[in-house]
């Protein structure tokens, strides 16, 4: 663009504007830079990804895909985000709500708190839950005497993912709901509505596709958390794997096809993701 | 209570939410957290002491703190080039390029793991070509730092992103009008408007490369004071039932990250009060 403007002697608006830009050849060797920066730091894992799947042929992709076990962590994964996608859903309208449309003391408190998980590693969520519910943990005598198990069966796994999951959906809404104040809930009020047909007319309209954003953020973690979950499963083939540490055990068994062809199901998830995403993004914005 | 009420305004629901929000906070997280703090697991000073600083867990500790701040750093250069192309210049792919960058955020960090390790091990597409030159990459802290990049590069671009893009042209101008290059424009008038949210992006980077794990397991190779990075130490320590010492080294990573951070946070408190 820069380079077609012509030369002109005197100085002129174009002349003025040539001067906070780059010239043509800067403006391509940065392009250029980074999509070398782009593709090699995120696209070529991605089709690493699909070559390392396919490299034994569409038959062991295919079986790798189908065997039981991959199923059942299938399974279990999708039982997992669908447990733990809605409560923290459910926890980030309320506390969305409870920040944006009240004053009270200790709000500041509250926001830092919520954000806590996304500073605490992985390993370290799954950690606490071990120290609450495990054999030697707070609970772990009274779970033995009653036969409950959380740890190293699913309860646990479901904990530790709502754990690593819980500030996605109340992060996205905060900021969201702040920047649309509260007239329109007023006028509702004013109007005679009440409660939670206020939430369902007025404000969820209003704050709908950024909702939908934080869900899917909310979605792919807890499908794809490991470090976490990795803690507290036990990792029992067919019964306590997800699909994350089937990719992991199929790795360490050095049946890598198979590792990467269940690796491929978690990133068509990602992508999926990503589509989503950038579909509500635009959503939100043309509101 | 009803004056309570009318002192916050005419929407109803305050106690509701306010007390599931609590309440649901102190079950998932606060209560859970607090089993690390209140020492349940009968860890002493002295077993705390031994434990946090014994030579392997000290190794830990500098391969994980040092690989993260390396990886930070990277990322918020590639990511001050990736931003600045993304906001300033139009090209063809540009939406593509832009939805990629958040790819890191989709993606199982465990697919990443497996993923880079193929490309990096000695015979993957790059470890092969650095390996005939005697680099190795995989199983080395190269390798753990470009796992960490992998992760922590979108954290840089969607901090300077917003900044770059509410950036007032006129001051631009003006440095242009009284002579400056562009390179003079950009290093003495745009940087210092980017430092802030580049420490902030550095910062997120970092922190999240401290607790990282299913990226890095795969590629670090594990051992013990070499690539062994403390959240793995957490995990072996767990896996022989030692709870005692899992939670010693959990409780000094929390302790060291939480201290690094609120360094970062006074730094840019004071940035920003010299900006403006």
């Amino acid at each position: 663009m820069a380079g077609s403007v012509p030369l002109a002697s005197t100085k002129t608006p174009t002349e003025r504007k040539r001067a906070t830009k780059e010239s043509g050849l800067v403006k391509w060797i940065l392009i250029g830079a980074a999509v070398l920066v782009l593709c090699w730091l995120i696209v070529l894992p991605l089709v690493v990804v699909v070559t390392e799947a396919l490299k034994k042929g569409f038959g062991v992709y295919v079986e790798a895909i189908t065997n039981p076990d991959a199923l059942s962590a299938l399974k279990l994964t999708l039982i997992v985000a669908a447990i733990t996608v809605p409560l923290n859903t459910i926890f980030g309208v309320a506390a969305a709500w409870v920040i944006t449309k009240f004053k009270f003391r200790g709000k500041q408190i509250l926001v830092t708190l919520i954000d806590l998980p996304f500073a605490v590693s992985p390993v370290i969520g799954g950690l606490i839950y071990v120290l609450v519910y495990g054999a030697h943990g707070w609970f772990g005598p009274w779970l033995q005497e009653h036969d409950l198990k959380i740890i190293f069966a699913i309860p646990g796994i479901v904990l530790a993912t709502l754990f690593v999951t819980f500030p996605f959906v109340a992060r996205e809404l905060i900021p969201l709901m702040e920047d649309q104040g509260q007239q329109e809930e007023e006028a509702a009020v004013m109007l005679g509505a009440r409660g939670f047909r206020i939430f369902w007319k007025v404000t969820l309209p209003n704050i709908k596709w950024g909702l939908l954003y934080g869900i899917i953020l909310c979605n792919a973690r807890a499908m794809g958390e490991f470090g976490a979950v990795s803690v507290v499963s036990g990792h029992i083939r067919g019964q306590t794997n997800t699909l994350p540490l089937h990719v992991e055990i199929l790795y360490n068994e050095y049946q890598f096809s198979a590792s990467f062809a269940v690796a491929s199901l978690l990133l068509l998830l990602a992508l999926v993701t990503l589509l989503l995403k950038s579909w509500f993004t635009r959503k939100s914005h043309s509101h | 209570m009803k004056k309570s009420t009318s002192q916050r305004g005419v929407l109803p629901g305050f106690g509701l939410t306010m007390g599931y929000s609590v309440l649901y906070l102190s079950l998932v997280v606060l209560i859970p957290l607090s089993a690390l703090l209140l020492n349940s697991t009968g860890l002493t000073w002295e077993k705390f002491w031994s434990v946090a600083t014994d030579s392997r867990v000290l190794a830990s500790y500098k391969v994980s703190f040092l690989t993260a701040a390396a990886a930070g750093l990277i990322d918020a250069v590639l990511g001050l080039l990736l931003a600045w192309v993304l906001v300033r210049y139009e090209f063809p792919g540009k939406k593509l390029f832009d939805a990629m960058i958040d790819l890191p955020f989709a993606l199982p960090t465990a697919v990443a793991g497996v993923s880079l390790t193929a490309i990096y091990s000695s015979k993957g597409w790059i470890g092969s070509i650095f390996e005939s030159i005697g680099i190795k990459i995989a199983f080395t802290p190269i390798g753990i730092t470009l796992a960490l990049m992998f992760i922590g590069i979108p954290f840089v671009v969607r901090t300077v992103q917003p900044v770059l893009q509410d950036l007032d042209a006129e001051v631009e101008e003006a440095a242009a009008t009284l002579g400056a290059s562009r390179l003079r424009t950009f290093r003495t008038v745009i940087l210092p408007e980017l430092l802030p949210p580049l420490l902030t992006g550095f910062a997120l980077a970092f922190a999240r490369g401290i607790g990282e794990y299913g990226s890095v397991v795969f590629i670090s190779g594990n051992m013990p004071m070499k690539t062994e990075i403390a959240p793995l130490l957490i995990m072996s320590k767990l896996e022989q039932f030692d709870y005692a010492g899992a939670t010693a080294v959990a409780l000094m990573l929390l302790l060291i990250s939480f201290v690094l951070l609120l360094l970062i946070n006074s730094l840019q408190k004071r940035m920003r009060k010299t900006a403006l």
